[in-house]
């Protein structure tokens, strides 16, 4: 029993983080129709900045949230402007931004392996505090509640931005119809440029804290991350932000159960996942149909 | 199929097809004799194959394979399990090998219920799935698991070499046909506009599925005789994602939905990766997603569309 215990405690604070790992790629899908395929190295950008916080700056690896918004904004505006619009006016947005972002994809992996090698970075788990927290008997160490924590307020905070201010208001009038949102007068570009820029910065903060719950970082964890927040985004169904957390916690327990009971098959969870979601529910648990196919 | 009279349709003669075969038959019969390094130009008609078989089934129907590496892998695994278990001879073993991607793409057909990125993400976890059951520890005793397989038992690469030549000439042969036939006419209108070329009387579920099982029949039968040249190797060296991502940026940078563009794009880009990429590979992959960003901000339509434009009619 304790075994079980173990597995969905940590399941659902593992779940949690996930959340906030997909819930970037889900925004910008939602308001842009695109397919950000460089998710996954952004996350992992987001994982040498916690490190490079750490192991230069001397500062706790947290401070790597403040250095993942203000790389957001630097890559960010520039890489909006420069492929976005060309993209929206081709034949197929869609398609081609899925294999433009998977060319940045392999450009950023490139020039992280260039710049930091390929060996795997840690930051040693005191930083995040030196303690386990125990529930019902089970312990975690203090980064998964630290990472679970920053996940509930991000995911939070972006609800409250979506429900409560004018400008999140208009963001969800684009997700909804794109059309008619700028035929009422709301500036879609500038929206799609902040949600842009919003969903980098949620994939970096999630990144910070990928040291700790993966135990390390390197460069080649990004395209696996990539199918991994696909799978959660799809699970929560695709465009729905805030669906994103039912699917991070299916994919969380999904793997803390196999890990518990079928080790060697765990690495299966999210591809497994994806394909029987897909197949079974394209439109996602929480079924709203974004999409015809 | 359509209604329409292949006449009414600019399409190109089947003279420039037999050039090109015969052409690409010469080339790789006569390079070994001159350039020494064989493995070298077996590997280049792997991915000609590879990307002329993705070209199959993205340049005309739309659906890009993100996964398609799953198919070489099968293939290859199939083909040697056969040879080591089932003490097949390599050639049929090759062929089993290529039935073995056929079964799953079968198996996988579903997937074609799903469009666009849904599609090319769902095939790259289905490919991942593959990796991870034959890699896996507990099917040592079929697959090798982590360890690889080896079939020196058979090894011939002169053997192999001219097999991997057929298949890649018969990738090119289906292509040929793809652009000239009115099979690969309703593709395209299938792709241009589904609904009319349903009303035209294309049975689109059929077409389509046909060629997702030529397209993973190709990659299998690639698999197959890619294993027995390299005789040893381990389950990264035929399911890593790199391959799918090759095969693709090898077809985009020449131009799917023609015959010439994923093999001129096949035989340059895998001749610069050898010039530049082997020994720090990163430079190499550096450029290439530069190459597929500028591909499709401003050349969605591959190098040889440049020439397209200027009127020259490429097949």
């Amino acid at each position: 029993m304790a075994l079980l215990e173990y597995a969905i405690i940590g399941g659902i604070l593992y779940g949690i983080f996930f959340s906030l790992v997909g819930v970037g790629l889900n925004l910008i899908f939602g308001v842009l129709r695109m397919i950000n395929l460089a998710h996954g190295q952004f996350i992992v950008l987001g994982g040498f900045g916690a490190w490079i916080v750490y192991q230069y700056l001397k500062l706790n690896p947290a401070f790597g949230i403040v250095l993942s918004i203000i790389g957001a904004i630097i890559i960010g505006y520039p890489l909006y402007w420069a492929v976005v619009p060309r993209l929206q006016k081709s034949a197929d947005p869609e398609m081609l931004s899925f294999i433009l972002f998977f060319g940045l994809a392999q450009m950023i992996d490139a020039a992280m392996i260039l710049g930091f090698g390929v060996s795997q970075r840690s930051v040693p788990t005191e930083t995040l505090g030196a303690g386990n927290i125990g529930l019902l008997g089970q312990t975690f160490p203090d980064s998964w509640w630290v990472a679970a924590a920053v996940a509930v307020l991000a995911i939070l905070g972006l609800y409250l931005f979506l429900t409560r201010t004018r400008l999140g208001f208009a963001t969800r009038a684009v997700t909804a119809n794109r059309a008619e949102a700028l035929a009422s007068g709301i500036e879609v570009d500038r929206i799609s440029l902040l949600s842009f820029v919003i969903g980098l910065a949620l994939a970096g903060v999630a990144g910070v804290f990928i040291p700790f719950l993966l135990g390390s970082v390197s460069p080649s964890l990004g395209d696996g991350l990539t199918t991994t927040s696909f799978a959660i985004i799809i699970i929560g169904s695709l465009g729905r932000p805030i669906g994103t957390v039912v699917g991070g916690l299916v994919f969380g327990l999904g793997t803390m159960l196999m890990e518990t009971y079928l080790p060697s098959w765990s690495d299966l969870v999210p591809y497994a996942l994806l394909v029987i979601i897909v197949l079974v529910r394209p439109s996602g648990l929480l079924g709203r149909a974004v999409r015809q196919t | 199929m359509p209604s329409a009279r292949p006449d009414q349709i600019r399409q190109p003669p089947l003279r420039d097809g037999i050039i090109l075969i015969v052409v690409l038959a010469v080339i790789f019969l006569v390079a070994p004799k001159v350039y020494g390094n064989q493995s070298l130009l077996l590997v280049m008609m792997t991915f000609v194959a590879l990307a002329q078989g993705l070209n199959l089934l993205y340049g005309f129907t739309g659906y890009l394979p993100f996964g398609y590496v799953g198919f070489f892998g099968a293939g290859a695994y199939g083909m040697s399990i056969l040879v080591l278990h089932a003490h097949v001879p390599a050639i049929p073993a090759v062929i089993g090998g290529g039935i073995v991607a056929v079964i799953f793409g079968v198996i996988l057909g579903p997937l074609l219920r799903l469009s666009g990125a849904y599609f090319s993400i769902a095939n790259l976890a289905t490919a991942q799935i593959l990796l991870l059951a034959v890699a896996n520890p507990s099917l040592t005793p079929l697959t090798g698991g982590p360890y690889g397989l080896k079939l020196q038992q058979v090894f011939a690469p002169g053997a192999a070499y001219l097999t991997m030549l057929v298949i890649m000439l018969l990738a090119t042969v289906i292509a040929v046909y793809f652009r000239r036939s009115r099979f690969g006419l309703g593709l395209r209108a299938m792709t241009d506009d589904r609904v009319s070329a349903e009303m035209a009387g294309i049975n689109i579920v059929r077409a389509r599925l046909i060629v997702w099982l030529i397209s993973a029949a190709i990659a299998g039968l690639a698999g197959g005789a890619y294993a027995w040249s390299i005789s040893v190797y381990y389950p990264d060296a035929v399911f890593g994602t790199n391959i799918s991502v090759f095969a693709i940026v090898f077809a985009l940078a020449g131009g799917v939905g023609t015959v010439i563009g994923p093999i001129v794009g096949a035989i340059l880009l895998y001749a610069l990766y050898n010039a530049i990429g082997i020994t720090v590979p990163q430079y190499f992959e550096l450029l290439y997603g530069f190459l597929i960003v500028i591909l499709v901000l401003f050349l969605p339509e591959g190098g040889l569309s440049l020439l397209r434009r200027r009127g020259v009619d490429v097949l």
